[in-house]
């Protein structure tokens, strides 16, 4: 049965929708904020920047986070920059402009008005973190300097070295803590949320661990904020922090929220290969390294020659015999997708043959070692600290790792999930990226939803939403800590024989290879059959040691692995369902005859957004239309 | 990347929470790659112990890129271990040599206390941004960005210092348990730039303050907190911070 979605779009011209927007929602009387309490789970950009402009307008705010403190979420290890239509550089830049790549960057896959109010707001966001004191690389006159980022063809990306999201995160920490001082956000680190309170059809509250004491906590507030992240590490090995998961989004979609697109991951190129079996994490290195780095693998295959061995007239730059005009510039699906082909063909070298070179042999003889180190030199220094080879003498071996997820829980233009109450900001929710997300993009998106729109769209709510007074003494909270005290209870005593990592590591394997960089339908069938078997195995045979009532990271594992589980079924699911290739899912049956994605407009054009009836059950799809009125559709082509 | 393996002897430190005395115990552990990470290392005891259905070793790690903090621990002496501007996360086992003996032990300070094994409590840094590691800027009341012009060398300092990711090493290196590079990186990050103006020296005073009242000693000049810093943190901060702090004072 599918059911359709309004995604409460305003109406008039698509330029004026959010400044009409703002004057058409309602206010919360300056005297009234104080009396409602918001809760705020994540405090990576999108959630510390939610948390600290709310508490400044005066709202009571409650923040989470599990780590040791809210400056270390994941954004922090953003590299890149952070995307803004400022036209500095006067390179005819517009909001206009970014909408539109943002748009077809996405391969059509996002809500149009959305992305029109990222692109007018980006620049608001670069203001207010200079303000902060973000160190924004400068010209020698003292103005902010700006790059070109991942294939874009204006210069629209800020940077503070290689370290961007460290900065813009830092900036929106110390906002937090600002508000902290002055005792208007509690803030609750090493503290997990594990369960969505929903009281009367309105999310109401989260139930959380502490993860020094394992006391079992409910937090009741007027509305409940997730910026918790994507889901990346539903495949085990990937570049998100260890910590990354998706258990509070899958909680709260547990509760009624609609999960929309998790088939949209995003692979990256330019990751350093996995080394072994104990690798439990890999890593990415700046894209920026293809401006100046030739791709290839040897033309024949199982060629074990070391690189300098091997002639020029035996080497295959397939990029840039592919795509001629983009060469080794490709958008990132395209540059990941080859790479796996190229391996396929047995053509991958390194030791496990999963890697192809990224060589700068020539790029040095034409610069100069020196413009290459002035150039890379801090990402040439984390290669080689990882994999001790030298890349001004051998060339680097890289291979495609997942990265992103653009899909995430379903939101309306305001942000807010199909339960009322409940707001998803940042990497947490599906909006703005469509299949694909462009670099330098995510920590715009973050900060643009903390920072700029959840603080008008969250009033408009609380104003206009009758809110009945409850306590912690409601019979659904004690139902819901219920819930998540049996859980804990459960894997705690199941004492079987295979560790947590164990289960994690292969159910992430599975995803790797039936729902990774290319899909087919056998192969999603096949995820399909065998996901709730490894489940199953999951809780008959897993080992979590030690008490519920203590300092437990097993436990925290096995609660998060668990929901990787039950939710890698539904990102199969999704990428089954969706018969087209599009961005990042790439279907293996519909591809043009050059090999290139094949989208399906006709059928698919829409947001699929699933309703959960259960663990193994099939889930109810729930379509919300996309038009595309100032876009129009066209095949991408970077030939 | 290297087929062969190495063994190692491990004597880790193992306490039970905050309260507890702790104590080191040790560990055989085979077959280790010399590509694996330090922390991928102890990932695999923690699975050797699991199986033998002992308490795997708490230990604190994220983004096991050199850029969270969350990670750390002394290694052999050395806080983060041997390897000059790196985190524990990004030591790589080749750096040690089969049959060698690796003592490991968290960062010790009274104003870290243990959680457990090697895990340890560092809000006090939290506490010490509270006291004014910020600009007091509403969201929405900032003026263009270009409007303020910084020029690119005062910028590129406050860049130096801004790296700092707040792991703790520092204080973990000194006789004093001094947090003093921590707190002078934050206070210089923000007083090099003009938007860090208005507030520079009751950030200063506060900030000193904080740290104080945290339990953190003294600096005595030994900059062994510059030597065990993974982001090369220089010790010229502490000396700005203590001038900026003086005419707070006056």
């Amino acid at each position: 049965m599918t059911k359709s979605l309004n995604s409460n779009i305003p109406e008039g011209a698509m330029h004026e929708k959010w400044t009409q927007h703002k004057f058409n929602m309602k206010l919360v009387n300056p005297a009234n904020k104080r009396k409602h309490t918001v809760i705020v789970v994540g405090s990576g950009l999108a959630g510390a920047s939610a948390a600290a402009s709310l508490s400044e307008l005066g709202y009571k705010v409650k923040c989470f986070c599990f780590q040791d403190s809210p400056r270390r979420a994941h954004s922090i290890a953003a590299q890149g920059g952070i995307n803004a239509s400022k036209n500095y550089p006067n390179d005819g830049d517009s909001p206009r402009r970014l909408f539109y790549d943002t748009v077809k960057g996405g391969d059509f896959r996002a809500r149009e008005a959305n992305v029109h109010r990222l692109a007018e707001i980006s620049n608001s966001i670069i203001d207010q973190c200079v303000a902060q004191g973000v160190p924004f690389a400068r010209e020698y006159g003292g103005t902010l300097d700006n790059r070109s980022f991942g294939g874009a063809q204006v210069s629209r990306t800020f940077y503070a070295r290689g370290q961007t999201g460290q900065q813009l995160l830092l900036g929106a920490y110390s906002a937090l803590e600002k508000e902290i001082a002055k005792g208007s956000v509690e803030m609750f680190s090493r503290t997990e949320m594990l369960e969505l309170i929903v009281i009367d059809g309105k999310a109401r509250g989260i139930v959380t661990r502490n993860l020094v004491t394992g006391k079992i906590e409910s937090h009741i507030a007027d509305a409940v904020v997730l910026g918790t992240g994507g889901y990346g590490n539903a495949y085990f090995l990937s570049t998100n922090a260890m910590g990354c998961n998706v258990t509070a989004t899958w909680r709260a979609h547990k509760k009624g929220a609609y999960f929309a697109n998790p088939c949209y991951t995003q692979i990256h190129p330019t990751c350093i290969p996995v080394h072994g079996d104990s690798q439990s994490k890999l890593t990415l290195m700046s894209e920026s390294l293809r401006n100046d780095g030739r791709v290839w693998v040897p033309k024949q295959a199982d060629d074990k020659r070391p690189a300098k061995q091997i002639p020029e007239d035996e080497r295959d730059y397939y990029l840039e015999r592919k795509y001629p005009s983009f060469g080794n510039l490709v958008p990132r699906d395209l540059a990941s997708r080859n790479a796996k082909y190229v391996c396929d063909e047995g053509r991958g070298v390194g030791p496990s043959g999963l890697a192809v070179y990224l060589d700068f042999a020539d790029a040095i003889k034409r610069l100069g070692k020196d413009t290459i180190k002035a150039r890379y030199g801090n990402l040439f220094d984390m290669y080689q600290r990882i994999s001790a080879s030298d890349p001004y003498k051998e060339p680097m071996m890289i291979y495609p790792a997942i990265h992103y997820t653009m899909g995430g829980l379903w939101v309306d233009y305001n942000l807010m999930s199909n339960l009322p109450g409940l707001f998803v900001i940042g990497e947490a929710n599906f909006s703005d990226h469509g299949a694909n997300r462009l670099g330098a993009s995510a920590l715009m998106q973050g900060l643009a939803d903390g920072y700029f729109i959840l603080p008008y769209t969250i009033g408009n709510y609380l104003a206009g939403t009758k809110i009945d007074p409850i306590t912690v003494s409601h019979p659904d909270v004690a139902t819901a800590e219920k819930t998540v005290i049996n859980k804990t209870e459960q894997l705690l005593s199941i004492k079987g024989t295979r560790t947590v990592d164990d289960f994690h590591r292969e159910l992430g394997l599975l995803l790797w290879d039936k729902c990774g960089m290319a899909r087919d339908e056998s192969g999603l069938k096949e995820a399909l059959k065998r996901i709730p078997e490894i489940r199953e195995a999951f809780w008959k045979d897993v080992n979590v040691l030690g008490s519920p009532g203590e300092f437990n990271q097993t436990l925290e594992r096995a609660g998060r692995v668990a929901d990787f589980l039950e939710f890698g079924e539904l990102l199969v699911t999704d990428a089954l369902h969706r018969k087209e290739s599009c961005g990042g899912h790439f279907r293996e049956e519909y591809q043009t005859d050059e090999g290139e994605a094949q989208r399906d407009d006709e059928n698919f054009c829409y947001v699929a957004a699933w309703e959960f009836n259960g663990v193994g059950e099939t889930p109810t799809l729930h379509k919300e239309a996309l038009a595309f009125e100032e876009v129009h559709l066209t095949q991408r082509s970077y030939k | 990347m290297s087929a062969k393996t190495i063994k190692l002897t491990l004597k880790v430190w193992r306490q039970k929470n905050a309260k507890s005395k702790g104590k080191f115990e040790t560990h055989k552990l085979d077959h280790v790659s010399p590509d694996a990470s330090f922390l991928e290392m102890l990932d695999q005891l923690n699975e050797n112990l699991t199986l033998k259905n002992n308490d795997p070793i708490a230990f604190d790690h994220d983004c096991r890129e050199g850029i969270c903090g969350m990670c750390g621990a002394v290694v052999n002496g050395e806080a983060h271990g041997p390897e000059k501007s790196t985190t524990l996360c990004q030591l790589h086992m080749r750096h040690f040599k089969n049959g060698d003996t690796i003592i490991i032990e968290p960062f010790r300070a009274k104003g870290f206390p243990v959680i457990k094994d090697l895990a340890i409590d560092r809000t006090a840094f939290d506490r010490v941004i509270q006291a004014g590691g910020y600009i007091s800027v509403r969201t929405g009341s900032a003026p263009d960005a270009n409007v303020i012009l910084i020029p690119k060398d005062a910028s590129d300092s406050a860049m130096d210092a801004a790296q700092c990711i707040g792991c703790g090493a520092c204080v973990a290196a000194c006789p004093n348990a001094s947090a003093m590079l921590f707190v002078s990186a934050k206070i210089n990050h923000l007083s090099l730039l003009p938007q860090g103006q208005p507030e520079r020296y009751s950030r200063a005073k506060n900030m000193v303050l904080q740290m104080d009242k945290e339990g953190f000693g003294n600096c005595s000049n030994e900059y062994q907190c510059e030597a065990a810093c993974p982001k090369d943190i220089s010790v010229e901060n502490i000396a700005r911070m203590n001038r900026d702090y003086v005419k707070a004072s006056l």
